[in-house]
């Protein structure tokens, strides 16, 4: 496979970020500025806005009607939903998760968040850290995602003044110390004007930082894959039923943390059972080693009982086993949380059922405030929570390992996903 | 890029959607993939067998075919079937016309586009599919850009975008109630760029339709639609010869050429760089109306 590596545009990387927030603060314009100047916008999706825009009868191109998909969000102005945008430069292919910033669509955003290797954070200048700053970037290190790039947007409405962007800046860096976040960059920009977002800005001298674009592409995000804990969730047990392949048995999954290599010692659970791995398997041939994320096929040396649900795992850095779990919530649905209900937990590749034992407490998204005495678990809610399940689940806290270390929520009733989860 | 333990952007689009696919064996009990002959669906192909690799692909391919494709396509498809000993499921729009279930329009603009959704939903139905996997991309058009891996239909074959279950990380909800079916789209984070960059890497083969060839055509309204024998011509329509090759393909009656020299893979990838129209720019199914996807999506269509 290495040969593919010098191939120039075929070989990018891909990175995903999500964007929260409202028209006001200029959230959708910052998205098509990043779109238009990276020519992701197309003659005709232009056209269609132009004649839209006319339609909503506001003068000005709205480039949020790009990003605003459905019809419900076209007439009422907002958007409802997270949105997936995509543009690509000669470094890097992204991936947009572009969601609304209001309170009542924090769900959408914790959605959004859960794959972003880079979360944007918008800063409207004039109005500098409010409410829904602390909300967003709460998401943000809640969801663990490992960048966050604060925009410190309409410089241009404040005569590009350094001192404001720097009071801006130790506001945030005043917020951040209640947050798990690691990796915070500010960018003082004018979506609107384009100062900083592709092109360096001649308006801010007192700037020597890269730009947006410039971070997007070169932020470091090789190693946020933990590459040290072996994780391989058997999905699917392929069996050929071929004559050539007359006793092959095949475990096919997607590595989630670790690399295997062939002869490699490892350990099925929940059996305990040993084994060597006899062969890494892909539609092109055989593989030495593999790691996360790739999908492979890995054949033992011994013939053990292994099914869907199942983990395969090295000796070292072993995940922990227990039936009382305590995660991080928020909570999806109209109907709000049972204290003491049954519902399907989701993790991995495995299907089990769980109670909700406790509601340790509640967290005010807007002051990160602990709330223990208000139980009651609603739409939106984020909660840290205590549940027992049917069987011991093997997992990671969240903070080790994305993968292994979430789960969602389902009401057996309605077969909706109620809640996601990040295991503690 | 030093690192040596990564994989570059199409590798992690592949690892996503053969886990994708996988899922979706292991969650239903009787899925089939859409197959319709076109780039996409070929491309969804090629991840299925690699995700079942060295077993054959354990589910059905189904394309619903309007009887207006374009013949190399059916070739094409037939071909493809043969070598890889898979089973192909055929059912005709014309099927449906002729049970009176839906009506044929006629006039010069007419397409057997949206009366695939009932001949669709009919063999969901009738083949007792519980998911029909698609090869639809979110960056198509601004209604799919909504639109989940793991998409609930509910027993009418209905799409509810208000109402959609959120999807995290890599935990897909394919629960479901009897009657109701998922449809599931491997390809979701897929572009255009992606597609071709991923055909030329693993050197998958294609109808000769998307390569450039002299055609005779004619261009209704800025489209250029190939003059075949499903096309209904004005009468100011006389079809002209023309070096052109074909973006997408779907229906002879709405799918749009492109006039272009391009020739091999490397052509139409600096072609599909360089273009100012998306793909779906030269479909005239889209250009009904702002929300004519989202429409055609909430009835039940691909």
């Amino acid at each position: 496979m290495s040969e593919e590596y010098n191939r120039g545009y075929l070989d990018m990387e891909l990175l995903r970020f999500t964007t929260a927030g409202s028209v006001d603060d200029g959230k959708s314009t910052l998205i098509g500025r990043l779109l238009y100047d990276s020519k992701a916008i197309f003659e005709d999706q232009m056209e269609a806005i132009e004649k839209a825009s006319l339609k909503t009868g506001n003068g000005e191109v709205n480039l949020a009607l790009l990003t605003d998909g459905l019809r419900a969000e076209r007439e009422q102005g907002i958007t409802i939903d997270v949105a997936y945008r995509y543009f690509a430069t000669p470094k890097r292919k992204f991936i947009i998760a572009d969601t609304p910033g209001h309170i009542q669509y924090t769900r959408n955003m914790v959605t959004g968040a859960s794959t972003a290797n880079v979360a944007l954070i918008l800063i409207d200048v004039r109005n500098g850290v409010i409410e829904q700053t602390l909300r967003h970037s709460y998401i943000a290190s809640l969801l663990q995602i490992p960048h966050i790039i604060v925009c410190i947007n309409k410089m241009d409405l404040v005569d590009y003044k350094e001192e404001v962007f720097e009071n801006i800046k130790s506001d945030f860096d005043r917020i951040s110390t209640k947050l798990d976040v690691h990796d915070i960059r500010f960018v003082p920009i004018s979506a609107k004007l384009g100062d900083n977002v592709v092109d360096r800005s001649t308006n801010m001298d007192w700037y020597d930082g890269p730009t947006l674009m410039y971070l997007l592409e070169n932020i470091h995000i090789a190693s946020d894959i933990n590459h040290n804990d072996t994780r391989f969730p058997v999905q699917h047990v392929i069996r050929p039923m071929k004559e050539e392949y007359h006793d092959y048995r095949g475990y096919a999954g997607r590595i989630e943390g670790g690399i295997f290599h062939v002869g490699d010692k490892v350990k099925v659970l929940p059996s305990g059972l040993s084994s060597k791995i006899k062969s890494i398997d892909v539609f092109e041939g055989h593989l030495e080693e593999a790691f996360a994320p790739q999908s492979v096929t890995l054949s033992l040396e011994d013939d053990i009982d292994i099914s869907r649900g199942n983990l395969i795992i090295k000796d070292n850095g072993l995940p922990r086993s227990s039936q009382d779990i305590e995660m991080m919530i928020c909570w999806f649905d109209e109907k709000p949380m049972m204290l003491g209900g049954k519902y399907t937990i989701k993790h991995t590749t495995n299907d089990l059922r769980c109670v909700i034992r406790d509601v340790k407490y509640k967290i005010d998204v807007n002051t990160l405030d602990h709330d223990k005495e208000d139980k009651k678990i609603g739409l939106n809610d984020i909660a840290k929570i205590s549940v027992k399940t049917t069987k011991p689940l093997y997992f990671d806290s969240y903070i080790k390992n994305r993968n292994t270390g979430s789960i969602i929520l389902i009401d057996e009733a309605t077969n909706n996903t109620v809640a996601a989860g990040m295991i503690i | 890029m030093d690192n040596k333990y990564r994989i570059n952007h199409l590798r992690e689009l592949e690892s996503e959607s053969i886990y994708v696919i996988r899922e979706v064996v292991a969650q239903f009990e009787n899925p089939c993939m859409l197959f319709s002959g076109g780039k996409d669906s070929i491309i969804m192909f090629h991840l299925a067998r690699k995700a079942f690799w060295p077993a054959r692909v354990p589910f059905s391919l189904m394309h619903i075919d309007t009887g207006h494709n374009f013949q190399e396509t059916i070739d094409f498809r037939d071909n493809l079937m043969k070598e890889t000993e898979t089973k192909l499921i055929v059912r005709y729009v014309q099927d449906s016309i002729d049970q009176g279930k839906v009506v044929d329009e006629t006039g010069v603009n007419s397409s057997r586009n949206i009366l695939q959704t009932t001949t669709l939903l009919d063999g969901i139905e009738a083949l007792k599919f519980d998911c029909a996997m698609g090869g639809g991309r979110r960056d198509e058009e601004k209604a799919r850009a909504k639109e989940r891996f793991f998409s609930h239909r509910d027993e009418f074959g209905q799409w509810d975008p208000k109402n959609q279950r959120p999807e995290l990380w890599n935990i897909f909800n394919g629960r479901k109630h009897m009657g109701e079916h998922f449809r599931v789209f491997p390809i979701s984070n897929w572009t255009e760029m992606d597609v071709w960059q991923y055909i030329l890497l693993e050197n998958i083969p294609i109808p000769n339709l998307y390569f450039s060839h002299e055609r005779e055509v004619v261009d209704r309204d800025g489209t250029i639609l190939a003059a075949g024998e499903y096309v209904t011509l004005k009468e100011d329509e006389i079809p002209v010869k023309k070096i052109i090759r074909f973006r997408t393909i779907g229906d002879m009656t709405c799918t749009g050429a492109i006039e272009s020299t391009a020739n091999t893979l490397e052509e139409i990838i600096e072609e599909v760089a360089s273009t100012r129209i998306t793909e779906r720019g030269g479909r005239y199914d889209d250009k009904r109306s702002e929300a004519a996807m989202e429409d055609r999506k909430k009835e039940g269509y691909f």
